[in-house]
């Protein structure tokens, strides 16, 4: 059976678009807040939402998600508080959901013990940026026993090579990296997004989102076919910041 | 053992798009940085610029009243006042090597980042130094040396505004610097192949010293002490002894001022196994996963990790680790200075103030080492603050 990530992203791309894949801290822009914002961006058609698990040392991430990260963990987030209101909502969100967060919470929780209750709570999918290929293999055999994916990040760095090993284990979907760089809104993508993207996207059987520094929809106009997916972050919280509503901001996208 | 790890720990936990620039350094250190041109170059930058060896000093007054050989391996005068300049000679000669221009380093207390702004300039290399905001404040003389030494100080105003800070934000700025920048991290920490070559750079120390107490005494040493906070100097000095079980080795940790519940630095002693800074080790941690803030009076040892190595030869029994409060480590500062004629860093203090705290437990007549990292002179404004000299 296919997993529900891909299946969300195929489904997106049979009514002809790209499928949405807003990304929102937890806990941000406040516990109940997040919430009700969840509920909105999945009431607003996106397809997959990605909540991010909140570090205290996020190297992957610009300020914008750092700062939200430690905004949460300062009002108490956890990974037990996630999973726990993940656990309340099974069943009534549409979106497929993603956690994102670095591996040490997910490990002190006991792999096992997050996988199960992960699934429970009606997870699907989970994307460690600081988990490369050589350190995953244990970890994906443990989700995948839960029903889980393991999503991959690639990049505008990644050889051939590296790009069959990730694309030979990937499940649910891949992420490319847009940037050589850290999460954060850009103005422009680097020229060679383009080719990368469509030689992965000849890599992978499953789709392919693209992330990091997206701001606006015409930046990915200059991509040709361009990717399966986006997904937004630091965007989605600037605009929360300023107080916007978050189904105003996927209309942008739509 | 697998490959970049020690034990169950080490490895590479970082972002996919740090592989390819580790995969060359990698490369890099187990082709050039063996090679006999390599190493003869180094070894000629060590004895003329850095000034080694540095001896093998056996202290006469506070042996005669411990009733064993105290000796210092005496790192404090090497080049810039500490044995960081050691592995920052290697990585910058590494990095011209690889034919990138950039060194990039991260700093706590200021000694790595001023020992990179040395290294840097010396082999034409320019250089960006991340340190933590408060850290900027409480070490402004160490600022002002990298720049006097030209290079480019980078204020981290996130986290914790710290070392584990300054780490995250070279880690940022390597990946999307790589194609002509080199990571030179501090210590034997992050991501494989790093513990190994800080290790291998800093094992001058170890192998002086071995060669040292067989001319001055005829025998290995029945004791080497060290301080931990990442752990490169204690690795530096206990590799070359590891083989030799009868040598027994000390891997002394800050426990900040020693009061139930204090922020502290002492990972190996009191931490539990995580994931921070692209290795596995082990750390100061809440149950959540989330990193704790550090402390000690020694700026060089407030890390709330420590190389994986250190965690795997405490796992394997080899070496045993041990912690010192801050008022024990002054105390043996102060006794260095007035029975010695030598001011310690307070670092190094640790490592000499555990020799002292169990002189009972020594047998008489037996040869100690204990390694001094560093000098004191950089450590002024805190002893001052903290003993009102």
């Amino acid at each position: 059976m296919a997993s529900t990530l891909t299946r969300r992203i195929r489904e997106a791309q049979a009514a002809g678009r790209k499928a949405l894949i807003p990304y929102l801290p937890a806990g941000f822009p406040g516990l109940d807040e997040f919430w009700d914002a969840v509920a909105e961006l999945d009431g607003a058609g996106a397809d997959i939402i990605e909540i991010g698990v909140p570090f205290s040392d996020p190297v992957a991430d610009g300020p914008t998600v750092e700062q939200a990260a430690l905004e949460s963990l300062a009002r108490g987030v956890t990974l037990k508080w996630i999973l726990e209101g993940l656990a309340t909502r099974a069943g009534r969100l549409r979106a497929g959901i993603v956690l994102m967060g670095y591996l040490n919470p997910f490990l002190q929780y006991g792999m096992e013990a997050f996988a199960r209750d992960a699934a429970r709570a009606g997870v699907h999918g989970v994307i460690i940026p600081d988990l490369p290929h050589e350190e995953a293999a244990d970890i994906r055999a443990t989700l995948a026993a839960s029903g889980l994916d393991l999503i991959p990040l690639v990049g505008l760095n990644t050889s051939p090579a590296r790009l069959a090993l990730y694309a030979k284990d990937a499940t649910g979907f891949a992420y490319f990296v847009s940037v050589l760089g850290v999460t954060g809104e850009r103005a422009t993508l680097p020229q060679a997004v383009g080719a990368r993207l469509a030689e992965a996207k000849r890599t992978f059987r499953v789709p392919l989102a693209l992330g990091f520094g997206l701001k606006t929809p015409d930046q990915l106009a200059a991509l040709g076919e361009g990717p399966d997916a986006v997904v937004f972050g630091s965007a989605l919280i600037t605009h929360l910041r300023a107080g916007g509503a978050p189904a105003r901001f996927l209309e942008a996208w739509r | 053992m697998r490959k970049g790890y020690f034990g169950d720990f080490g490895g590479q936990f970082v972002p996919e798009l740090l592989m390819p620039p580790l995969k060359e350094l990698d490369d890099a250190y187990r082709t050039i940085a063996r090679s006999r041109p390599f190493l003869t170059e180094f070894g000629q930058i060590l004895a003329e610029y850095v000034g080694r060896s540095t001896p093998l000093y056996r202290c006469p007054n506070l042996s005669a009243e411990l009733g064993f050989n105290l000796y210092l391996k005496r790192e404090d005068l090497a080049h810039t006042g500490a044995h960081k300049i050691n592995n920052t000679i290697g990585q910058a000669l590494l990095t011209r090597h690889m034919g990138k221009s950039v060194l990039l380093a991260e700093t706590g207390a200021g000694q790595h980042g001023v020992a990179s702004a040395t290294a840097a300039a010396m082999l034409g290399l320019s250089c960006i130094v991340y340190m933590g905001a408060t850290d900027v404040v409480r070490q402004a003389h160490n600022v002002q040396r990298m720049r006097l030494l030209g290079a480019e100080v980078r204020p981290v105003e996130s986290g914790t505004k710290t070392l584990k800070d300054a780490i995250n934000a070279a880690l940022r700025h390597w990946i999307a610097g790589q194609a002509d920048t080199h990571y030179c991290i501090g210590s034997v920490v992050g991501p494989a192949p790093f513990p190994e070559l800080v290790r291998d750079f800093q094992s001058v120390i170890g192998h002086e010293c071995r060669q040292q107490c067989v001319e001055r005494f005829g025998a290995l040493p029945d004791l080497v002490v060290a301080c931990v906070g990442g752990g490169s100097n204690a690795m530096g000095i206990f590799h070359p002894f590891v083989e030799d079980r009868e040598v027994r080795l000390v891997g002394v940790e800050a426990a900040g001022t020693g009061q139930p519940g204090c922020h502290h630095s002492a990972s190996v002693t009191q931490g539990t196994p995580g994931v921070l800074h692209g290795t596995r080790t082990r750390l100061l941690q809440t149950a959540d996963g989330q990193i704790l803030p550090s402390h000690s009076v020694a700026p060089g040892l407030d890390y709330p990790g420590v190389g994986p190595e250190h965690a795997w030869l405490d796992a394997s029994g080899r070496a045993e680790y041990v912690t010192v409060n801050d008022a024990q480590a002054l105390a043996a500062f102060q006794a260095l200075c007035r029975k010695e004629g030598i001011i310690p860093a307070l670092e190094s203090a640790h490592a000499l103030a555990y020799v002292l705290e169990h002189r009972q437990a020594i047998e008489p007549g037996s040869n100690v080492v204990v390694n001094l990292s560093g000098r004191g002179d950089k450590d002024l404004g805190i002893v001052a603050e903290v003993l009102g000299v």
